[in-house]
C-alpha cells in the first residue's frame, strides 16, 4: 500500500511593533533582564485591561493582503481559556470566528497551498525549568503575535519547508517580523497524517507536531513522523490522534497529548475590546501601501539585475506624469463599463479593480495612489 | 463644625469661608471611623491618620475594595487577595487623588462584588447605620454604610447588576451607576467585563453630580471608555423638571410589597406635583432579564477569576468563597462546547431584547422611575441563606446593566425608619438629566438629613 502524506501548518509570527499587542510596554525584548519590560496589563493584574495595538493589526492585515486572503470589514477579537502557569490571565487574547484575514493562497514549486486564516493574539510569557522548579518571565507576554493558518495541502517535507522559507522572506519584505527561528519570532506547529493513495477524502486521525524552531527540524520532524505512521498503518493499525512533540536530540516525536487530554477552551467574545470595524476605504489604503512596497521591491530588484535604470527611470516619470497616466485612466473607463456602473452605485471594491487595471496596463509602474485620485476624479 | 455628617459641598463651602481647614475636616472624619465603626464594620483597611496628606483643601473619599490602589492592600473582599498590595492605582483613583481627593482607606464588599446583601464579604458583615440587625444592600455595602454613618462624603462602588442602586436605597444615600463606558473600568477588578459600571455614592446628589464631573471621561487604558463629550453635571441641576415626560414601567410595579408600592405612589406623586408628566410604558421583556444576567455574569467570572490561580500572587484557589465558586461553575459550564449555543449566545440574543425594549420607551419619554427593591430591606441572614433568592434581589435594577444605561437612586422615604429609595433611569450618557430631576426630587423631600437611628443613641 502507498501512502500519501496530507500536511498542514500553523505558524506564529512575533511582530515587530513598537509595543506590546494590548499594553504599551516596549516590543523590544530581545536579551532584557528577566521580567523587567511588563506592567499590570502584561502581567494579568487585577483590574489591568487590555487595549489593541493599531499598528499590529494593520500588519497582519498587510500579511493577509499579500498572501491574497479577503480581509473581514468586521473582525473582533475572543478569549481562549487555559490553564498554564505562563499565561498570567488564565486565558490568552486571541481571534475565534472572524479573524482579520481569510481564504488566501501561496503559490510553491509544487503548487498553490491555500491559507485558511491569518488572525491575531498575544504571545505568552515563558517558563524556565530549573532543578529547584519552575521560573516565569512575563517579558514575552504580550508580545503581539500573527498566526498564520495553511489548509492540509502540502504534500511533503520540501514542500513545506518551501512554503515556510516563503513565509520569512515575505515578512521580512514586508518589515512586519525579523523572521528569525532561533529567536523564536517564528514558531512551526504541523498536522500530519497519511491517506491511502487511491482514497481522495481526508484520513479521520490528526497527528499535531509542536516545538520546531528551525526549517531543518521542520523536514527531519515530517520525514520521521511519515515513516512512523506508514509503519503503524501498513501492520493495519490506527494512528492514535495525538500532540506529539520534536525532540532534536533523538531526533524523534515524542507523544505529549492525547486527543482526549484536549481542552474546552471556552472561546467567547472579549468583553474588554468592543468588535472592529473597517471601512473599505481603509483597506484601499493597506492595498496601496502593499502595491507601493512590492514596486519598490520590483526596482530595487530590477536595480539589482543592472538593468537600464536610466530607461526604467524615463517609463517612471512618464507614467507618473498625470498626463500619460490620464489617457490609460480614461482608456480603462472606457473600455469597462461594468465596474464603472458598479463603483457609481456605490461599490468601493470596483474602484480597486479598476485601479489593477491600470496597474496591469502600466506593468506595475504606475502610482496607485495617484491613479486612485484619478479614477475618482474621472468618475464624479 | 456640624456633629453628624458633611457633604462634600459643606466642605468646600467651609474651605471657602475659611470657617475650617483641612486639618479639621480629616480629624472629623477619622474620629466618626474610630468612633462608629466598629459597630457598622464598613472598612477593611483604614488608611493610618498620620500617613494621610491632607494638604490644602482635601477631601476624604474612601474605596470600594475592588478599586486598585498603589501601595494600598486592595481585597476585593475576599480571602484569596488578602494581603495583594497593588503596584498601580485605577484611572478612577489617580483622577480623584489629582482633584484633592484623598484615600481614607478600602470599604467591604461582597467577595468580588457578588451579592445583593454585602454578606458575601469572606471579611465580615457589613451592618445597616439604620438598623444594624438589617444589611447595608450589596455588594457595595462598606460604601453606602460608611457614607450613611458620616464616616467619609464619598465612596466609589461598583454596580454590575444593582450594586450601587441598592445599598444606596437601604441606606438613604445616593448611588450612580453610569452608563457603561462613561466611566474608566481600568484599575477595577472584574465582574463581568460587559455590564461594571463605576460609580459612587454620596449623601446628596448636589455632591454626586460633583464626583462624577472629575471621574467621567475616555480613558486610552479602557478601550471600552467612551469618547463622547462629558458635560457640566452641575451647570443646570436646580432647573426644574417642568415638562419632562417620565416613563413608568408597569413590568417593574408587579411583585412589589404592598408598603413599597404605596411609598412609590408617593413618590410619583412629588415627581408629579413639581412639573412633570407621568407616562406609563411597557418594557416586555424584563422577565428574562434576570436569567439572561444569570448566564452571562458567571460567563465572564469564571473567565474573569481565572487569573486568581495562586501562582504570582494571593493565596491558593481553595480560598474562594462557595459564591465564587458557584459562579465560577456556572460560569464554566454556559461557556462549555455543546452547551454554549444554548446558554451563552441565547443569552446575548435576550439581552438584545431588553436593550430593544429601552430603546423603544425612550422614544416617548425622557426618563423612566421606577422603584429599586420589591420588598423592605432584608434581616442579616435572611437572603444569604438561598443563592436563588440572592439572584431575584436584582430584579428591578439588572435590566439596566443589560442595556449599559444610567441610573441614579435617590433616597425616597422610610418605610418602617428603614430608607426606601427609587431609581431614575436615563438614556446613554444622559445622567446629566438624571441629576436634573434627583436634585429636585431631593430639595422637595431632604430625606438625607435624616441621620440613622444608630447615631441618635
Amino acid at each position: 500500500m502507498k501512502y500519501t502524506p496530507v500536511i498542514g501548518l500553523e505558524i506564529h509570527i512575533q511582530l515587530n511593533t513598537k509595543s506590546k499587542m494590548f499594553c504599551s510596554c516596549s516590543n523590544d525584548i530581545w536579551k532584557k533582564d528577566p521580567n523587567s519590560v511588563t506592567c499590570p496589563t502584561c502581567l494579568g493584574l487585577p483590574g489591568a485591561l487590555p487595549v489593541p495595538n493599531e499598528e499590529a493589526i494593520r500588519k497582519t492585515q498587510l500579511l493577509g493582503l499579500s498572501l491574497e486572503c479577503e480581509l473581514n470589514e468586521n473582525s473582533s477579537f475572543a478569549r481562549k481559556n487555559y490553564f498554564y502557569p505562563d499565561l498570567p490571565k488564565g486565558y490568552q487574547i486571541t481571534q475565534f470566528s472572524d479573524p482579520l484575514c481569510v481564504n488566501g493562497h501561496l503559490n510553491t514549486s509544487l503548487g498553490k497551498i491555500a491559507i485558511r486564516r491569518v488572525h491575531l493574539e498575544e504571545d505568552t510569557g515563558k517558563s524556565i525549568h530549573i532543578k529547584e522548579g519552575t521560573l516565569l518571565d512575563f517579558n514575552k507576554s504580550g508580545v503581539p503575535l500573527a498566526e498564520l493558518v495553511t489548509e492540509p495541502d502540502i504534500k511533503n517535507s520540501e514542500q513545506a519547508v518551501e512554503f515556510c522559507k516563503k513565509i520569512r522572506e515575505l515578512v521580512r519584505f514586508l518589515d512586519i517580523s525579523n523572521g528569525d527561528m532561533e529567536k523564536g519570532n517564528m514558531r512551526l506547529e504541523l498536522n500530519i497524517s497519511l491517506r491511502e493513495d487511491n482514497d481522495k477524502s481526508l484520513p479521520n486521525y490528526r497527528v499535531e507536531i509542536k516545538n520546531i524552531n528551525s526549517f531543518k527540524f521542520l523536514k527531519t520532524a515530517i520525514e520521521y513522523e511519515i515513516e512512523r505512521q506508514e509503519k503503524i498503518l501498513s501492520l493495519g493499525e490506527k494512528v492514535e490522534q495525538e500532540t506529539r512533540g520534536w525532540n532534536e536530540n533523538t531526533k524523534k516525536t515524542v507523544s505529549q497529548r492525547k486527543k482526549e487530554m484536549e481542552n474546552d477552551y471556552r472561546y467567547f467574545p472579549e468583553p474588554d475590546i468592543p468588535p472592529m470595524d473597517f471601512s473599505k476605504e481603509y483597506f484601499d489604503i493597506l492595498k496601496n501601501e502593499l502595491s507601493a512596497k512590492e514596486l519598490a521591491n520590483k526596482d530595487n530588484s530590477a536595480e539589482a539585475s543592472k538593468t537600464s535604470k536610466k530607461a526604467k527611470g524615463k517609463i517612471e516619470y512618464a507614467l507618473n506624469k498625470k498626463e500619460e497616466l490620464s489617457k490609460i485612466v480614461k482608456s480603462v473607463i472606457k473600455d469597462n463599463p461594468i465596474p464603472v456602473k458598479d463603483y457609481k452605485a456605490g461599490k468601493e471594491g470596483a474602484l480597486q479593480f479598476l485601479i489593477g487595471l491600470v496597474m496591469r496596463k502600466t506593468a506595475g509602474k504606475a502610482d496607485p495612489k495617484i491613479s486612485s485620485g484619478l479614477l475618482r476624479s474621472f468618475l464624479k | 463644625m456640624p456633629n453628624d455628617f458633611l457633604t462634600v459641598k459643606q466642605i468646600l463651602d467651609g474651605y471657602e469661608s475659611a470657617s475650617f481647614n483641612s486639618k479639621e475636616v480629616f480629624e472629623f472624619f477619622y474620629n466618626r471611623i474610630k468612633g462608629i465603626d466598629a459597630d457598622i464594620k464598613s472598612f477593611i483597611t483604614v488608611v493610618p491618620e498620620d500617613k494621610v496628606c491632607v494638604a490644602g483643601k482635601s477631601i476624604p473619599v474612601a474605596y470600594k475594595d475592588i478599586f486598585t490602589t498603589k501601595n494600598i492592600q486592595t481585597t476585593a473582599g475576599s480571602h484569596i487577595l488578602r494581603g495583594y498590595i497593588p503596584p498601580y492605582n485605577a484611572t478612577v483613583v489617580d483622577k480623584l487623588s489629582d482633584s484633592k481627593f484623598v484615600c481614607a482607606g478600602k470599604l467591604n464588599c461582597d467577595a468580588f462584588a457578588h451579592g445583593a446583601t454585602g454578606e458575601n464579604s469572606d471579611f465580615f458583615v457589613t451592618k445597616n447605620p439604620y438598623f444594624l440587625k438589617k444589611t447595608a444592600g450589596g455588594s457595595s455595602s462598606g460604601s453606602a454604610a460608611a457614607v450613611a454613618a458620616g464616616l467619609v462624603p464619598v465612596a466609589t462602588a461598583t454596580d454590575t447588576g444593582g450594586s450601587i442602586r441598592l445599598p444606596a436605597s437601604f441606606t438613604n444615600t445616593v448611588g450612580i451607576k453610569p452608563t457603561y463606558g462613561r466611566v474608566s473600568r481600568y484599575g477595577i477588578i472584574a465582574m463581568t467585563s460587559s455590564t461594571d459600571s463605576i460609580g459612587h455614592i454620596t449623601k446628596t446628589v448636589w455632591d454626586n453630580a460633583f464626583v462624577l464631573n472629575i471621574t467621567a471621561g475616555f480613558d486610552p487604558k479602557d478601550a471600552t471608555s467612551s469618547h463622547a463629550k462629558v458635560p457640566d453635571y452641575l451647570s443646570d441641576i436646580d432647573k426644574g423638571i417642568s415638562g419632562l415626560k417620565i416613563g413608568i414601567p408597569k413590568e417593574y410595579l408587579q411583585g412589589l410589597d404592598d408598603v413599597v408600592e404605596k411609598q412609590f405612589d408617593k413618590s410619583v406623586k412629588i415627581v408629579k406635583s413639581l412639573g412633570a408628566e407621568i407616562v406609563e410604558v411597557s418594557l416586555p421583556h424584563t422577565e428574562y432579564a434576570i436569567n439572561v444576567y444569570y448566564i452571562l455574569t458567571p460567563s465572564e467570572i469564571s473567565s474573569n477569576l481565572a487569573r486568581f490561580d495562586g501562582i504570582r500572587f494571593g493565596k491558593q484557589r481553595d480560598q474562594f468563597g462557595d459564591e465564587a465558586k458557584r459562579r465560577i461553575m456556572l460560569g464554566t459550564y454556559s461557556l462549555s462546547a455543546g452547551y454554549y449555543d444554548d446558554y451563552y449566545l441565547k443569552a446575548q440574543k435576550v439581552r438584545t431584547l431588553v436593550i430593544e425594549d429601552f430603546r423603544k420607551a425612550f422614544d416617548k419619554v425622557d426618563a423612566l422611575m421606577a422603584p429599586v427593591f420589591p420588598s423592605t430591606v432584608p434581616a442579616l441572614g435572611e437572603a444569604i441563606v438561598d443563592p436563588i433568592k440572592m439572584y431575584m434581589m436584582d430584579v428591578l435594577t439588572v435590566p439596566v446593566n443589560l442595556a449599559g444605561l444610567p441610573a441614579l437612586s435617590v433616597p425616597s422615604g422610610f418605610i418602617d425608619a428603614l430608607p426606601v429609595g427609587i431609581q431614575f433611569i436615563g438614556k446613554h450618557f444622559d445622567e446629566k438629566l438624571l441629576y436634573r430631576i434627583g436634585y429636585s426630587f431631593e430639595s422637595e423631600t431632604k430625606y438625607y438629613e435624616k441621620i440613622p437611628n444608630f447615631l441618635e443613641k
